[in-house]
């Protein structure tokens, strides 16, 4: 090789493929996502998420808890979107025990339940945008964000897990004065959206990162079990708001946005749509808010009024056994609802003790992560991190 | 419920029937719920997702039950949904704890194989014909099936700890502690 360095020769070239670890501290994996990826060159050509690291044993935990008591871990699963996880739970034990939400519930449900998609998409446009390198819109959702929260803490007492539904309800109805300034925010908020728009929607380097990157047609989608906003981007509108309408979803006027293409830009498209949508159902139920009762009036599951429970020996009783001891008769519950993140499924089995027999949380981070594989790889790798950025997922609820 | 959900709810339990199944009494929440012996489980859910009629080509979720103490002691249950009938169906299979194995549906849904290997993972079912069979939530290495009805709430320690780089899992030495905390026994 000593007079020849000009030249390679054709027998000495020689590649190799190399193992990449991504994560589980690597920024773009929201959590502790471990994606290990083999390379050949920039392109991917195998990738295995690793997933487990926040893994809690919820549902383990289920099989040892009151009914009551397992309300508080249903939050920290999509910790993003805590009161859908809540409301998705509460109804799979209504539907259990047979009991009537009032009307007013419901729609306090919708309310809380658009404001729980809405937090979540913003996390998602600010990730999305910071991962490929645009910082601002990171602050600009933060700022609304940060608004709704400070509008949430002031109903629900907590800024995040909030524990506000109730079997048979919710904690407290809206106050009015609160509900006026939650509906001038939804009013205001599509115009911040498109201030957000106008900041990448139309960028030259956001378009060409993500257009026909990531992309997954229809039937692959369907077989996959992908659902949500990854569904609808590669043009299915199947929404369960419309689908199955709960909560008296079918009583309020909105559009379910669809991608043509299904790729990152899609998936993002659709997200940002979903937003106006989601601020148009919050300010039609606040104007709509039906009268009568926020919690249904059934002593044998439905916790009694606070100020009852302190003067009434009765109250006091059936309180006591609702928390510690409320059976629901023997059964089986699969209760789905539309949760930002595509279908939340909480698959609930009594045997008729105190206890749930068994809690299967059907998650739908858990679901499109097997997304990942089938659409990076023969990609490049600079392609991985919006990719999952897009997927949209939360590993608390992955990994439950 | 529309003639063509009718139509399609007698069209499962003749399918049912056909596989060496039964249709079940439906449960709380309404959903149409067939047992199917395992042998024509992959048959059943071909034919759910192909035939016109039916449609079932959402893969939605699968998972298990352990009904400790009664025969077949594992039920492994499926859920499926159909967009254009808007309807979910439930399949259940049985298998007992001395024959713990059941046929993969990654053929017919590819969405299954997490949640196959979640199955495995936590209760120690096999899946036959699944490309990639490894738990999924907890460390490879671990012995235990956390979802078991036998496995205690308080968990169980790993004996093994240690693995120098590329090589075996090396047990504790004795005499050292385990580690602080893990495994402690709060009631």
């Amino acid at each position: 090789m000593t007079s020849q360095t000009s030249t390679v020769p054709q027998g000495d070239l020689r590649t190799e493929v190399m193992t990449l670890n991504m994560g589980p501290q690597h920024p773009s994996t929201h959590g502790v996502l471990q994606v290990v990826l083999k390379l050949d060159g920039e392109v991917v050509i195998d990738l295995e998420p690793e997933i487990g690291y926040l893994h809690r044993g919820k549902e383990k935990h289920a099989e040892h808890m009151t009914y009551q008591q397992w309300f508080a871990m249903t939050d920290r699963l999509d910790y993003l979107s805590p009161l859908q996880n809540e409301i998705c739970y509460a109804m799979a034990v209504e539907q259990l025990c047979g009991i009537e939400v009032p009307e007013k519930a419901q729609a306090t449900r919708v309310v809380l339940a658009e404001c729980m998609r809405l937090t979540a998409h913003l996390i998602y446009y600010a990730c999305v945008a910071l991962e490929i390198g645009a910082v601002t819109p990171y602050f600009l959702a933060f700022r609304e964000r940060e608004d709704l929260f400070d509008l949430l803490d002031e109903l629900t007492g907590l800024r995040t897990n909030q524990e506000f539904v109730r079997f048979g309800g919710v904690k407290a109805e809206i106050p009015a004065d609160l509900a006026r300034r939650l509906k001038e925010w939804a009013d205001r908020f599509p115009s911040c959206v498109d201030e957000y728009e106008l900041l990448i929607t139309g960028n030259r380097i956001w378009y060409d990162r993500a257009r026909n990157i990531g992309v997954l047609n229809t039937a692959q989608a369907l077989a996959l079990g992908l659902t949500g906003p990854n569904l609808r981007a590669t043009g299915c509108a199947h929404d369960l708001r419309k689908a199955e309408p709960y909560c008296g979803y079918e009583k309020y006027d909105f559009e379910i946005p669809v991608g043509t293409v299904g790729d990152v830009y899609d998936r993002y498209l659709v997200r940002m749509e979903e937003m106006r949508q989601s601020a148009r159902i919050i300010s039609q139920a606040l104007a709509a808010m039906p009268a009568g009762e926020h919690i249904a009036r059934d002593y044998r599951h439905v916790l009694p009024p606070k100020d009852r429970v302190y003067r009434s020996m009765e109250e006091l009783i059936y309180q006591f056994k609702i928390v510690t001891d409320m059976r629901p008769p023997r059964g089986e519950v699969y209760q789905a609802i539309e949760a930002g993140k595509g279908e939340l499924g909480m698959y609930v089995i009594s045997d008729g003790g105190p206890r749930p027999y068994r809690v299967h949380v059907r998650a739908p981070s858990f679901a499109n992560m097997i997304a990942l594989k089938p659409i990076c790889v023969g990609r490049l790798i600079s392609d991985v991190v919006p990719i999952v950025g897009s997927i949209d997922f939360v590993m608390g609820e992955c990994d439950r | 419920m529309s003639a063509a959900r009718e139509a399609a709810v007698q069209r499962l339990h003749d399918l049912a029937v056909a596989a060496g199944g039964a249709p079940l009494p439906a449960a709380n929440d309404g959903l149409t719920a067939l047992s199917v012996p395992r042998e024509g489980l992959l048959g059943l859910l071909a034919s759910l997702r192909d035939d016109p009629q039916l449609g079932f080509r959402l893969f939605l979720d699968v998972t298990a039950v352990d009904w400790s103490g009664s025969e077949p002691r594992f039920e492994v249950v499926y859920h499926v949904y159909s967009l254009d009938l808007r309807m979910r169906v439930r399949v259940k299979t049985r298998c007992s704890e001395r024959d713990l194995h059941v046929p993969s549906i990654v053929t017919v849904y590819p969405g299954a194989e997490y949640f196959e290997r979640e199955v495995f993972d936590m209760f120690g079912i096999a899946f036959d014909g699944h490309p990639d069979l490894r738990r999924i939530l907890m460390p490879e290495e671990y012995e235990h099936h956390p979802l078991r009805k036998d496995f205690p709430r308080e968990g169980i320690e790993p004996e093994k700890v240690y693995r120098l780089r590329g090589g075996p899992m090396m047990p504790r030495p004795p005499g050292a502690e385990a580690i602080p905390g893990a495994g402690s026994t709060t009631p």
